[in-house]
């Protein structure tokens, strides 16, 4: 049974169709990675994942289990499995590096504030910023943000993890940082969904590369054939671009 | 002229034109607190209650909307007008004082609500969407999230808006309630020159509204630093 099950997948923002059917499976433990053109829906596949859109049509499973969508109780046990790193970072900007990392679990799981710390810690000195504990976001580079929002996302137990361009905003010197902090959680075994323009980074760390169009699925396969040998002429057309790109 | 002004002084602040300043004042002052206040605590839940979402709170939605955009459109004098009018028509027999109570209240909530609509809108919504999937409640969200960041935009405009709304409680003079304005008006009419009478309100009127705007300098300044420190 795959972990995540999504069958027939339909979203839009407003009148503006996004997704116009995605089946698509990751199983316990996959690195899966989207990648296609700009607007193809990859973002908005994972805010359908947790919650964040609505779908019109189609169903999402996780571990098993259907989500209502209508359910206030469903949503938040998608969420409690499934944390999600945006582009943006979207740290709490009122609040210091260590209460971003802490808040969730102490307000929302009602743990004692001295553990939690305690694992917010560890995890903070694991992603490199351990000595940034008590700053604010807008003290810190990009990148060292993104590393922020991914500590808060894991202090949480996440059973997966979903990345949504987390480098795309970053200088590109800063990049290399995030990128180490998510290959070490590949070799942890965290099940990850990861959209990204890191072609190369994409190659290595994933176990499946999923090629998106128009809203839809058009190709699924390993890094090798995805990128060496296509099966669909779609597919063939946006690799020789980015490849060509190099 | 000095000399008329000077020879008028002993008589001008003896007991009676002072008590009656007073309550002149006091009735200014009444009316600007009553707003502010009555405005901050109807204000903030009509701005809550505009930013949810879903069939259920529709109707008050509605309602709420309509207040606000009706109350921040219309002048103040016929706002106080209306009420006065509509009062009579209906058989209250509201003082004039109530009824320049009941108008600052309407007028300071609709706009309030408006300032603090906009100030909890200016927090990012990727804020709110970290905070959703992260599983905090609205509640939650509201009180750790939102409202801390959205403090220093309302702060501003929100005193901005006391102080203007001081010398707006002036036109209640117009049906008839005794405040600095209307005070003003009697004191020139019984022979006080017209520069010492004014002169005063106008001293009043700046007593009354400064140290509003020091206390609003203040709480920004408390903010900023608060902000710099810890949430």
């Amino acid at each position: 049974m795959p972990f995540v099950a999504l069958s027939g997948i339909k979203a839009a923002y407003g009148a503006q169709p996004i997704l116009t059917g995605v089946d698509l499976s990751i199983e316990r433990g996959e690195v899966v990675s989207l990648i296609g053109p700009s607007g193809s829906g990859k973002s908005t596949l994972l805010r359908v994942i947790v919650g964040l859109l609505r779908p019109s049509a189609g169903t999402v499973a996780v571990a098993g289990m259907p989500i209502d969508y209508a359910s206030k109780r469903d949503i938040q046990a998608v969420r409690d499995r499934a944390a999600i790193v945006f582009q943006q970072y979207n740290l709490f900007q009122n609040m210091t590096v260590l209460r971003n990392t802490t808040i969730a679990p102490i307000k929302v799981k009602r743990r004692a504030a001295g553990e939690v710390e305690a694992e917010a810690r560890a995890i903070l000195a694991k992603v490199g910023l351990g000595a940034k504990l008590d700053a604010y976001p807008d003290e810190l580079s990009g990148g060292q943000q993104q590393r922020v929002a991914i500590a808060r996302a894991l202090v949480l137990k996440p059973e997966i993890l979903l990345l949504d361009e987390v480098t795309s905003a970053l200088d590109p010197e800063l990049v290399a940082d995030v990128l180490d902090t998510i290959r070490l959680l590949a070799t942890e075994g965290m099940t990850m969904i990861i959209v990204s323009h890191e072609m190369a980074f994409v190659r290595e760390v994933s176990s499946k590369v999923v090629f998106m169009a128009e809203g839809r699925v058009v190709e699924v396969g390993s890094p090798e054939t995805v990128f060496d040998a296509p099966q669909e002429a779609r597919t063939r057309d946006f690799v020789s671009k980015i490849l060509r790109h190099r | 002229m000095l000399d008329r002004i000077l020879s008028e002084l002993p008589r001008f602040f003896g007991p009676y034109n002072l008590i009656f300043l007073g309550e002149a004042l006091l009735s200014t002052l009444a009316l600007s607190a009553a707003g502010c206040l009555v405005g901050c605590l109807v204000g903030f839940p009509i701005a809550l209650l505009r930013r949810t979402r879903g069939w259920a709170t529709l109707p008050l939605r509605a309602i709420a909307t309509g207040f606000v955009e009706l109350f921040r459109r219309v002048p103040f004098l016929v706002t106080l007008l209306t009420i006065f009018f509509v009062s009579q028509a209906v058989g209250l027999s509201l003082s004039t004082f109530s009824v320049g109570l009941v108008s600052v209240c309407l007028i300071a909530s609709a706009f309030i609500s408006e300032i603090v609509r906009g100030g909890l809108a200016s927090v990012h919504a990727n804020q709110t969407d970290a905070a959703r999937v992260l599983n905090l409640s609205s509640r939650q969200t509201l009180v750790h999230v939102v409202l801390p960041q959205a403090w220093k935009v309302i702060i501003p405009p929100i005193f901005g808006f006391f102080v203007l709304f001081i010398k707006d409680t002036a036109l209640a003079s117009q049906v008839g309630v005794l405040e600095l304005t209307y005070a003003s008006k009697v004191l020139n009419s019984r022979g006080f020159s017209a520069v010492l009478v004014f002169g005063t309100i106008l001293l009043l009127y700046f007593a009354l509204s400064y140290p509003l705007s020091r206390l609003g300098a203040l709480l920004e300044i408390r903010l900023a630093v608060r902000r710099s420190q810890r949430d």
